[in-house]
């Protein structure tokens, strides 16, 4: 539960990895190439995905002043 | 084999949690690397030398880095230190201990049927290209556009550096307004047309 | 000429109906002469029909005009049809030919209103359904005309709709002639079933053959009809809408709260008598109901403030003189109690409504004074009029009417003393409430100035009606005549000790003594009003008397406040309960809903994990 976005961000991207980590596994269990696919999709888009979300961060610190997640929850309701 | 892989997935769960329970940014981010390099090796013991390389290269080289670039830029190491040992109280480790714990206990039941073998013989490039350019093809398509889109959307989000004199009219402007919720979304969008 | 008839209902109609549609884009110098008009035409051909009518009568002293059939169901079919014979000819005289000087002085009164075209247009479609009502050949084309009139005595009574006190008094006049209504409609059923018909001659012959004197459904019937008359004629026990009424522009105070509608149920009883005459216990009731309203009435008039109240008593009061005649079996002298009453009390309306005017809207007769030499035409009228209404000897009309009236209450067939000791003493009560208002308002010192005076359109209308309260009465002769081929004549049964004469010069003698009394009371010493109001038994009487001897009061108790409460606690009943149910449901799991959404990401993201773990705990043990 940490509250600092660049926090969040990085744990995302412990999860993406996780997942490509179970497609490799599963891949190289049945001596397919299949899994090693599925990561290289996984890995692109992780690395858009980073992109496009550190610019929002850069944005958000710029507008708001801090990283706090609850800072940022106006669509309330 | 079996020790490296052992070795190596131990280092990467230790340098996981102990990342998550830095309170400096930057730490955290190297406890990261450690982690993606850890598993970038196991990759390799499960015979997927590509991606091992692959991992290394891309993920703990380019991504991390970039955010490391950020960390920087934003130079906040020193106060984000003290607001993380506010908000980082004992308590609010429990509901995520829980739903680990439980999601844990279900993979180990998961995992229980399933035979513990480790293929032998990597699965190398030649292989993983081969897929790629065949049943994968539409994939590798998509995959493309998709970096296209976050090329495009990241260069136009990160525009705004060079109008600063804008940008200050508009947070202005946007906090005179009633509704501020919308800029986090629109903001760029409206300035890009600006821009342009 | 008479097969014209037909054009005496349909003028009006048609005329109110381009009202309704065009008038709003019609300028005033239009919407005036097309809305009277259209009564002074029907007047004209009402003429014509009643020269031709009593030049050459038709047969049976009886015309009818059958239009179309109006609903043909198995066994009933109502016709729209006009039936004329003497009664109704007479009455719809009276009603287009003071309804065309009351439309002639409403185009003035009205002139500055803003609703003028909405006002004639109302006004026109009364008068159509009234001339319905009266020449309804079919009791339900009558009830038509009768529930018309109604609709429009509300439009009217309510027309300065702005103000919510006059939708207050039309709410009030329209619900209670509705219980009238459903004692007329009721009757009407009970007259359908036992008879086979509603059509009027046929009805009353059937009714003379099927039902011996006295029967039970003769009596069952007669008093259904004598509540439904009760209502819209404004007697005990439904009198209570008629002086909140007044709230509505005078013009419509003088044509159907005066002259017309009020005598609706006169005129319902009059053409139902042989129905009557089948149940005397009835037509006693009608006597004794007609006897206790005039006197009721009477004392209320006396009490009265506002002009237009002290004369709406008084419109009550002489309705019940109306019904005492019925009652007592003297229906010729009704009929021309009637005919002379619309004269004058119009007059009296209208120069009510001139006073008004001039005065700037003052209504207490107790803030006005003097006006006898500001307002000369209205004065003279007024008096003509105020004579008329307490019996001037041998002068004015309103004298031979009504002592007629009080005579045969003594000497009918159903006459009996008390009835003209009633008859006498609403006399004495009728000279003395009409000095007192003539006294207070037209002479003493000056009250309330007099900003305004009233134009030819006014004044001309007061002049006519006010030569025809003086000579109407000479035409009692001629009318008798008329009336008897229609209505039964009245035999003298019980003379006795007393005389016509006689009954006249006691009733002239009361006339005096209410003269002087007012004049002592209001004008020569008027600190002795003062002083009787101020004793408390006087007071008490006053506000009693004032009250209306508290019916509004009864009836706020008995039906209304009652009603309301259950009209609460029926609010939230059960199944009340179910639908509110329903929307309370909504709105809480919309609260529920609404809470999840609360834009923090952490919240998000830990559902989201949950939601996850349920998931994979469900295929697992699944």
């Amino acid at each position: 539960m940490r509250r600092n976005l660049i926090f969040v961000l990085m744990s995302l991207e412990v999860m993406l990895n996780a997942a490509g980590l179970a497609f490799v596994v599963a891949g190289s269990r049945w001596h397919q190439a299949d899994g090693q696919v599925m990561f290289v999709f996984i890995l692109a888009m992780a690395a858009a995905e980073v992109a496009v979300g550190l610019a929002l961060v850069l944005h958000i610190y710029h507008r708001f002043k801090s990283l706090d997640v609850d800072a940022i929850s106006e669509m309330r309701g | 084999m079996q020790p490296t892989f052992y070795i190596a997935g131990g280092v990467a769960v230790l340098s996981t949690v102990l990342m998550l329970t830095r309170l400096n940014l930057v730490h955290a981010l190297l406890y990261l690397i450690v982690s993606l390099l850890a598993v970038s090796v196991v990759f390799f013991v499960l015979g997927a030398p590509f991606v091992a390389a692959l991992e290394a290269i891309v993920y703990a080289g380019a991504i991390m880095v970039l955010f490391l670039f950020v960390v920087m830029m934003l130079n906040i190491g020193r106060s984000a230190a003290v607001t993380e040992r506010q908000w980082l109280t004992p308590g609010i480790w429990t509901g995520p201990v829980v739903l680990a714990a439980i999601l844990i206990l279900e993979v180990f039941d998961l995992a229980r049927g399933a035979s513990a073998g480790l293929g032998t013989g990597a699965t190398g490039p030649k292989e993983v290209g081969i897929a790629l350019f065949g049943p994968y093809m539409i994939g590798v398509e998509l995959a493309s556009m998709l970096l296209l889109a976050g090329l495009v959307g990241a260069y136009h989000l990160g525009l705004r550096k060079t109008e600063k004199p804008e940008m200050q009219r508009d947070t202005g402007i946007d906090e005179g307004r009633a509704d501020t919720g919308r800029d986090l979304v629109l903001a760029g969008t409206d300035r890009s047309a600006r821009a342009t | 000429m008479i097969s014209w008839l037909w054009l005496i209902p349909t003028l009006p109609f048609l005329s109110a109906t381009l009202l309704v549609l065009f008038g709003s884009r019609l300028p005033r110098r239009a919407v005036a002469p097309l809305g009277v008009g259209s009564i002074g035409l029907s007047a004209l051909v009402t003429a014509l029909i009643a020269a031709s009518f009593v030049t050459n009568p038709p047969a049976g002293h009886a015309y009818t005009q059958v239009l179309w059939t109006w609903i043909s169901v198995a066994g009933f079919q109502p016709q729209i049809g006009l039936y004329l014979d003497a009664l109704s000819l007479v009455m719809v005289l009276v009603v287009t030919f003071v309804g065309f000087l009351i439309h002639i002085y409403a185009a003035e009164f009205m002139i500055e209103d803003k609703s003028y075209s909405r006002y004639f247009a109302y006004m026109n479609l009364f008068v159509a359904s009234m001339i319905t009502l009266l020449l309804g050949n079919d009791l339900l084309l009558l009830l038509l005309g009768w529930e018309s009139v109604g609709l429009c005595s509300y439009l009217l009574i309510g027309f300065w709709y702005r103000d919510p006190t006059n939708g207050l008094a039309a709410r009030k006049a329209f619900i209670v002639t509705r219980v009238g209504d459903c004692a007329l409609m009721i009757a009407l059923f009970l007259l359908f079933t036992k008879l086979g018909t509603l059509q009027i001659q046929d009805l009353m012959q059937r009714a003379s053959v099927a039902w011996p004197s006295g029967s039970t459904w003769a009596l069952a019937a007669t008093l259904l009809l004598l509540g439904g008359a009760v209502g819209k004629s404004a007697q005990i026990p439904l009198q209570v809408w008629l002086p909140d009424a007044m709230a509505g522009p005078t013009p419509t105070s003088a044509l159907i709260h005066a002259a017309t509608m009020v005598t609706a149920g006169v005129y319902l009883i009059a053409r139902t008598h042989v129905l009557f005459s089948l149940a005397p216990a009835a037509q006693s009731a009608v006597a004794v109901v007609g006897a206790v309203t005039l006197l009721l009435a009477g004392f209320s008039a006396l009490t009265q403030h506002d002009i237009k109240r002290i004369l709406a008593y008084s419109t009550i009061s002489q309705i019940g003189y109306m019904c005492l005649a019925l009652g007592v079996g003297a229906w010729q002298a009704a009929m021309f109690h009637f005919f002379t009453h619309a004269f004058f009390k119009a007059l009296l309306f209208l120069g009510a409504g001139v006073i008004i005017n001039a005065v700037d809207d003052e209504h207490s007769i107790f803030r006005m004074g003097g006006l006898r030499k500001e307002l000369p035409v209205a004065f003279w009228t007024f008096l003509a009029g105020g004579c008329a209404l307490a019996g001037l000897p041998f002068i004015t009309a309103g004298f031979f009417s009504k002592d007629l009236i009080i005579w045969q209450a003594w000497s009918a067939p159903g006459g009996h003393p008390a009835l003209w000791i009633a008859g006498m003493l609403g006399a004495g009560l009728t000279s003395l409430y009409t000095f007192r208002l003539i006294f207070r308002v037209f002479f003493g010192p000056l009250g309330t100035p007099v900003t305004k005076r009233p134009g030819y359109a006014m004044k001309v209308p007061l002049v006519i009606l006010a030569v025809l309260a003086v000579v109407g009465g000479y035409l009692k002769g001629p009318l008798f005549a008329f009336l008897h081929s229609a209505l039964p004549s009245t035999i003298e049964a019980h003379v006795g000790s007393l005389t016509e004469t006689g009954s006249e010069a006691i009733a002239g003698l009361l006339f005096l003594a209410g003269l002087y009394l007012a004049y002592l009371f209001h004008l020569k010493k008027r600190s002795l009003s003062d002083a009787l109001v101020a004793n408390p038994i006087g007071r008490a009487l006053d506000q009693w008397w004032f009250a209306g001897w508290g019916f509004d009061w009864i009836y706020d108790k008995v039906f209304v406040q009652p009603f309301i409460w259950a009209a609460n606690v029926n609010k939230s009943d059960f199944v009340d309960a179910f639908y509110t149910g329903v929307g309370r449901v909504a709105e809480t799991s919309y609260q529920w809903l609404s809470s999840t959404e609360t834009g923090r990401v952490r919240w998000y993201a830990t559902v989201m994990a949950a939601g996850s773990v349920l998931f994979v705990a469900i295929v697992l043990l699944w």
